[in-house]
C-alpha cells in the first residue's frame, strides 16, 4: 500500500457498493424518472431513408391533432441554432465535417436521422402526430460500403465534394524508410486484413432528455442520461447561444453508456431549444429501436495489418493501413476514435522505430459511429493480438512463446516506446505467467492434441491476448498534439464540514462505475474517518461547476487521484491549525487514524473533527488562515495510465453445427493498485462479456439500400448471463509510479482483451482444418460456412 | 414503443370472449398472455383497434387426464404446462419443450393456446404438438369443432381460425413410454429457435416436428417413413429438411438451416432411442 504512512484498510477492501441499494430497488431517479408537470413531450420524425432528398414536408394533419402543441420541420428551425452540432476533435487541418444540424433541412443521411419534430402534451399525442406528418422524400442511392465509399462512386455530401474525412498518420520523426528497410530483411511476413464490426452500444437505460427552463431570468436546466454534463453544457451554450452561466446541466442516476452517452446529440439541442421557444418544460426518452437506430454506433473499420519479424519471431516492423468508418456525420469525438488506438498496434511488443499508420476515414449513409468502450483500443488491441497468432502459426511456435519472445523486458521500465510514448510501469510476463497457470495451459495444450484429432467434431482452442491499454485520459498538452479541443485534467474539492463530516466535489461523473463508494473510500483513507461519513457530490454543474467528465478509463487515475491531492491540501491545512493549538511545530506532527499527535508526546493529541470546527467558528486561527477547512486541486496528469494484462480463453468448437462453446475464460488484469478490489472485478466481468459479445454475438447489419437490419434487441444479439460463461479473475498489481495512489483505471480492459482472445481460440480449434481467420461475430452459421470453405466444401 | 390507440374490453368466460369477438369482427384480436401480441403493438406492426382481454377467462386454464390423451386448456400458461405431473408423466416431450419457450417471465405470462394461435412457424410448441399428433379444439358461435394440428396452420401467423373463433383446447395424445428428444438450436437462450427439432420414437413410430423450417411448422414425414421401413437414424435423418423450405436470415442461409435440421433431427432420433 503506498497510500497513506498508517492505512486504515479501507482501500483495497472489497466493500460493497453504496450506489447499490437504490439501483436494485428502483429507488434511484432516471432522468425519465423526473415527474414535471406540464412537460411537452418531443417526438421526432426520422428518414426511412439512407438517403434521401427532403422534396416537401406537410406538418398540418399533425398540427391538427388533440394534444399537439408543434411541428416543426428542419428547415422552420433553421433560425434556432448559433451553430452546427459540435465535433470536438478535427484531427487534421483539412478534415471535411458537412454541415449537421439537429434536424436535416435539406437531405437525410442515415435511416434514423431526424427530419422533423412533434412537441404534445403526452407522449402518446407526439408519437401519434409523428405518423401524421407527411414527408415526400426522393431516395438516392445509398453508400453502405467503406471502400466503395472511398471511392467517391457516389458522394454522400455535396458540399465536401468527397467521402474522406480525414487522412491522419502517424509520423514518427527520422525514420523514414526504415518500415520499408524492416520488412525487406524480415524473415517472416504477417499481413491481414480484419473487418471491425458495427456495434450498438445498447445501454441499459435508454437515452433520455428533460429541459426545464426556470422561472425568472432566463435560466435553463437540463437534465440529461448523459456521461458528459460538463462537455455537454458548454456545447449546448455555443450550439444554442445561450449564455454558459444561465445553463445548468444535470445528469441524474444514469444506467450505463459505454461511450455512447459522451455525446452531444439532437434530441438534447432540441429539448433544450424548443424549451426555450415555448417556454415551458420539455422532454424526451428515447425508444429501444430509436436506440439502435440514431444514438452513435461503436467500431466500424476495416484494419490492413502488416508484420515483420525475424528468424525469432521478434517484431521488426509494423505497417497499418486503416478504413474508418465515420457514418453520417461526425459527432462530439467520431473521427478521433481510430487515432486512440494508433498509438497501440504494436500490443505490449518491444518494436524497432520502423511503424507506418495511416487512417483514412470515410463518410457512409449510417448512423455515425463514436467511442464505444475502447475507443479504437479495443480494434488496436485486436489486429495485433490476431496478427501474433498467425506469426505464430507461420513460425510453428506457441502463440505463448511467441508472446514471451516480444515482451518489453520488465526491467525497461519506465519504457520509451517507438512512438514516443512513455510506458510507466509492466510486468508482461508476470501477468502471463498468472493467466497460464490459472488456465492450466500446458495440460490444456496436451487435451487439445488428444481431443483435435482426424474426424473429431468438438475441436478445443485455446487463445490467448494480451494488452496495453492507454488509458486516464489525459495530459492536455498531449491532447492538444492530436488536435482534440480539450483538456485532460480533472477537478476536486474536499470540504470537511463542522460536525466533520466531509463533502467532496468530482468533475467525473458516473454512470454505473460506483465513484460514490470509490471515491469516499480514498477520502476515508486520507482522513482516518469512515466511508460513510464522506458524501460525493457529482453530475451538476451547479454543484461541481468544474470537470470533465468519465469515459475514456479517466476517474481514477486522473478524478480520483485530484481527490486524494486535494486531501493532502486539507491535511497540510488542518496540520497548520493543530500546530497553533497545540502550540507545536508543524513539522512534529504525524497525522495518523484522523488525529494529529506531536511526536514523543503521545497525550498531546488533536482530532481532525476538533480541528474542523476550530476552522468553522475561525476563533482561534493561525493569523492570516481563511476561516473552513476546504481544498481544491485540478490535477492535469503528467502520462497516460498504462493498464495491461493477459486474458485465456478456452472454447470446445462443434464442427457439425458451428457452435462456439467458451468453456473457460480467465483474465489477468494488472490496474495497479485497487481501491475497491469488488468493483473492478465487476467492471472486468462486464468489460470481458462485451468483448465477448462483439466476438460471438453482436453486429448492427445493414443491407446494400442503408437500412438497417437490426433495430430491435431481439434481431441485435446482446447475450445475457445464460449465455455467457463465467470469467475467471486474478490479478497482477503494478502500481503507476505517476500518481500517488498508483492507480491505473479498468473500466475498458476486459473489452479491450477479450474480443481477440476469443476469435484466438475459435481459430486454434480450427486450425487443423485449415481455417485461418474466422470473421466477426463468430456466429454458428458464420463458423460453419467458414470450416466448409476451408474444407474445400465438402463437409 | 407506444402502441396506436385502441379499445379494451374484457370477457370473463369463453362463450363472452366469442361473443365479444363476434361483435368486433376484424378489428379486434384476442389478449391472452400478450408475449406475442404486444411486441407487435409495441412496434406499430400490428394495430388492433379493439383487444379483448381473456386473460381472466378462469375455465379454460387445465391440465386433465382425459384416457388416451391430455387435454390442456388453451389459457394454461407456460409455467403450468411446463411443471406439469400429469404432462410429465404423459406428454414428457410437451412439457420438456415448454421449458424452453422464451424465458422464466416469458414462461408465467406466456399461454399455450396463445402460442399456437399465433401460428409462429419460430415458436417451439406449434412444431412439438404438431410431432405429437396434437387435435385442437375450436370454439365459434356455433359450437366447437376438432382441427389436427396438422390442418391447423396455413402460412406464416397464418391458421384456420376464422375470425369469430378462438382456440380452447389442446388435445394431446399420451406418448406411453415413447423415447423423445427436443433439440433447440438458438444463439441465446431467451431466442426463438434458429431450428428446432421435436421428435419421440416407439419402435417404428414415430413423429419429428421441425420449428422454424419452413412459414408453418413442418412435420418431417420422410424421416418418419424411412425409420418406419427399417432405415438407420443417419439415413432417415438425412430426409430431415425433404418437407421443409426455409428462409434465410440474420442467424442463418437456407443451407445452413437445412442442414442444421438434419444434424439435429439426427441427433434427437439417436436421444430418443437410446
Amino acid at each position: 500500500m503506498t497510500m497513506t504512512d498508517q492505512p486504515t484498510g479501507v482501500l483495497g477492501s472489497r466493500m460493497l457498493r453504496r450506489e447499490d441499494p437504490a439501483l436494485l430497488t428502483g429507488e434511484a431517479r432516471y432522468t425519465a424518472d423526473i415527474a414535471v408537470p406540464g412537460a411537452l413531450h418531443l417526438a421526432l420524425v426520422r428518414s426511412p431513408y439512407a438517403r434521401a432528398k427532403i422534396v416537401s414536408i406537410d406538418t398540418s394533419a399533425a398540427a391538427a391533432m388533440p394534444g399537439v402543441r408543434a411541428v416543426y420541420t428542419g428547415a422552420e428551425l433553421a433560425d434556432m441554432w448559433a451553430g452546427p452540432m459540435p465535433c470536438a476533435w478535427p484531427v487534421t487541418e483539412d478534415m471535411k465535417n458537412p454541415t449537421h444540424f439537429p434536424l436535416a433541412v435539406s437531405q437525410a443521411n442515415y435511416v434514423g436521422d431526424g427530419v422533423a419534430c412533434v412537441i404534445a402534451e403526452t407522449a402518446e399525442a407526439a408519437r401519434d402526430a409523428v405518423e401524421a406528418v407527411m414527408v415526400e422524400y426522393q431516395p438516392l442511392e445509398a453508400v453502405v460500403d467503406l471502400e466503395d465509399a472511398l471511392s467517391d462512386r457516389v458522394v454522400i455530401h455535396d458540399e465536401i465534394g468527397t467521402n474522406r474525412s480525414y487522412t491522419w498518420d502517424l509520423k514518427i520523426e527520422d525514420t523514414e524508410g526504415a518500415c520499408d528497410a524492416a520488412f525487406a530483411a524480415a524473415a517472416y511476413k504477417v499481413k491481414e486484413r480484419y473487418i471491425q464490426q458495427r456495434l450498438i452500444p445498447a445501454a441499459m437505460e435508454p437515452r433520455a432528455v428533460l429541459a426545464v427552463p426556470q422561472p425568472f431570468g432566463g435560466d435553463m436546466t437540463l437534465y440529461s442520461a448523459t456521461q458528459v454534463p460538463h462537455i455537454l453544457k458548454v456545447m449546448t451554450a455555443l450550439t444554442l447561444g445561450i449564455p454558459e452561466h444561465q445553463l445548468r446541466v444535470i445528469a441524474p442516476a444514469v444506467g450505463g453508456g459505454f461511450g455512447s452517452k459522451l455525446n452531444v446529440y439532437a434530441e438534447e439541442l432540441l429539448c433544450v431549444g424548443l424549451a426555450r421557444r415555448h417556454g415551458v418544460a420539455v422532454r424526451w426518452t428515447e425508444t429501444r429501436s430509436e436506440g439502435c437506430q440514431a444514438t452513435i454506433h461503436g467500431r466500424g473499420q476495416i484494419q490492413d495489418i502488416e508484420l515483420a519479424a525475424d528468424a525469432d519471431g521478434r517484431l521488426t516492423g509494423l505497417r497499418v493501413r486503416l478504413i474508418g468508418d465515420m457514418g453520417a456525420y461526425l459527432q462530439l469525438v467520431t473521427p478521433g476514435v481510430p487515432l486512440l488506438g494508433a498509438f497501440l498496434y504494436a500490443g505490449v511488443y518491444e518494436l524497432p522505430k520502423a511503424f507506418d499508420f495511416s487512417c483514412t476515414s470515410v463518410f457512409t449513409n449510417m448512423t455515425p459511429t463514436d467511442a464505444y468502450r475502447g475507443a479504437g483500443r479495443p480494434e488496436a488491441t485486436y489486429a495485433i493480438e490476431r496478427a501474433m497468432d498467425s506469426l505464430a502459426y507461420q513460425i510453428g511456435i506457441d502463440p505463448l512463446e511467441l508472446r514471451r519472445r516480444n515482451f518489453i523486458p520488465v526491467d525497461k521500465f519506465p519504457y520509451e516506446a517507438y512512438t514516443g510514448l512513455v510506458y510507466d510501469s509492466g510486468n508482461h510476463d508476470g501477468a502471463a505467467t498468472l493467466a497460464a497457470d490459472m488456465v492450466g495451459y500446458d495440460e490444456l495444450r496436451a487435451r487439445q492434441a488428444q481431443q483435435n484429432v482426424p474426424g473429431s467434431t468438438k475441436r478445443l482452442g485455446i487463445g490467448l491476448s494480451t494488452y496495453f491499454e492507454m488509458c486516464g485520459l489525459a495530459p492536455s498538452r498531449v491532447l492538444a498534439s492530436l488536435n482534440y479541443g480539450a483538456g485532460g485534467w480533472e477537478a476536486a474539492t474536499v470540504r470537511v464540514l463542522p460536525t466533520n463530516k466531509v463533502q467532496v466535489v468530482t468533475g467525473t461523473s458516473p454512470h454505473g462505475q460506483g465513484h460514490e463508494t470509490a471515491w469516499s473510500m480514498i477520502v476515508a483513507e486520507k482522513l482516518g474517518i469512515s466511508p460513510d461519513d464522506v458524501d460525493v457530490l457529482h453530475s451538476d454543474t451547479a454543484i461541481a461547476p468544474l470537470g470533465l467528465d468519465t469515459y475514456g478509463s479517466r476517474s481514477l487515475s486522473v478524478g480520483g487521484v485530484a481527490i486524494a491531492m486535494t486531501c493532502d491540501k486539507v491535511i497540510d491545512k488542518a496540520r497548520q491549525i493543530a500546530a497553533h493549538l497545540l502550540e507545536a511545530n508543524p513539522d512534529d506532527l504525524e497525522f495518523t487514524g484522523g488525529e494529529f499527535r506531536v511526536a514523543g508526546s503521545p497525550d498531546r493529541t488533536m482530532p481532525l473533527a476538533a480541528i474542523a470546527f476550530e476552522a468553522f467558528t475561525a476563533h482561534n486561527l493561525p493569523d492570516g488562515m481563511e476561516p473552513n477547512l476546504e481544498a481544491h486541486t485540478t490535477y492535469d496528469p503528467p502520462n497516460f495510465s498504462w493498464p495491461f494484462g493477459t486474458h485465456i480463453c478456452v472454447v470446445e468448437v462443434d464442427t457439425e453445427t458451428g457452435e462456439v462453446e467458451v468453456i473457460k475464460y480467465v483474465a489477468v488484469d494488472d490496474c495497479g493498485n485497487q481501491v475497491n478490489p469488488l468493483i473492478v472485478d465487476g467492471q472486468v466481468h462486464g468489460g470481458v462479456i462485451q468483448g465477448l459479445a462483439q466476438a460471438l454475438f453482436e453486429e448492427a447489419v445493414y443491407d446494400a439500400d442503408g437500412n438497417l437490419r437490426t433495430s430491435t434487441l431481439a434481431e441485435y444479439l446482446v447475450p445475457a448471463a445464460s449465455d455467457v460463461p463465467p470469467v475467471i479473475t486474478g490479478h497482477t498489481v503494478t502500481p503507476s509510479p505517476t500518481n500517488q495512489l498508483g492507480v491505473k483505471g479498468v473500466g475498458e480492459a476486459g473489452t479491450i482483451a477479450a474480443t481477440p482472445a476469443v476469435i484466438n481460440a475459435v481459430v486454434d480449434a480450427l486450425s487443423g482444418l485449415g481455417v485461418r481467420n474466422v470473421p466477426m461475430p463468430a456466429s454458428p452459421n458464420t463458423v460453419w460456412s467458414i470450416i466448409n470453405a476451408a474444407q474445400g466444401g465438402s463437409q | 414503443m407506444i402502441p396506436a390507440a385502441f379499445d379494451y374490453v374484457r370477457a370473463s368466460s369463453a362463450e363472452e370472449a366469442i361473443s365479444l369477438i363476434g361483435q368486433y369482427g376484424d378489428e379486434a384480436k384476442f389478449l391472452a398472455g400478450g408475449h406475442s401480441l404486444i411486441p407487435l403493438m409495441k412496434l406499430r406492426l400490428a394495430q388492433p383497434t379493439v383487444l379483448i382481454d381473456i386473460g381472466r377467462v378462469s375455465d379454460l386454464s387445465y391440465i386433465r387426464d382425459a384416457g388416451e390423451h391430455i387435454a390442456i386448456g388453451a389459457l394454461t400458461r407456460h409455467m403450468d404446462v411446463e411443471n406439469s405431473s400429469v404432462l410429465r408423466e404423459h406428454v414428457p416431450l410437451l412439457a420438456h419443450a415448454t421449458s424452453h419457450v422464451g424465458d422464466p417471465q416469458v414462461r408465467h405470462r406466456g399461454t399455450i393456446g396463445g402460442s399456437l394461435a399465433h401460428a409462429d412457424p419460430a415458436s417451439d410448441l406449434p412444431a412439438t404438438t404438431l410431432a405429437l399428433g396434437a387435435t385442437y379444439v375450436v370454439t365459434g358461435p356455433n359450437g366447437s369443432r376438432e382441427v389436427a394440428a396438422a390442418d391447423f396452420y396455413q402460412g406464416y401467423l397464418t391458421s384456420t381460425l376464422a375470425a369469430d373463433e378462438m382456440l380452447t383446447e389442446i388435445r394431446v395424445p399420451k406418448m406411453k413410454g415413447a423415447g423423445w428428444s427436443f433439440q433447440k438450436f438458438n444463439r441465446r437462450a431467451q431466442d426463438w429457435a434458429i431450428v428446432g427439432v421435436a421428435a419421440w420414437r416407439r419402435g417404428n413410430e414415430s413423429g419429428v416436428g421441425l420449428v422454424n423450417m419452413s412459414s408453418v411448422p413442418v412435420l418431417a414425414t420422410s424421416v418418419s417413413a424411412a425409420l418406419a421401413s427399417g432405415a438407420s437414424i443417419d439415413d432417415a435423418a438425412a430426409q430431415a429438411a425433404d418437407e421443409a423450405d426455409p428462409q434465410a436470415d440474420l442467424n442463418a442461409s437456407v443451407e445452413y438451416r437445412q442442414h442444421l435440421a438434419r444434424v439435429l433431427t439426427r441427433r434427437a432420433l439417436t436421444d430418443a432411442s437410446s
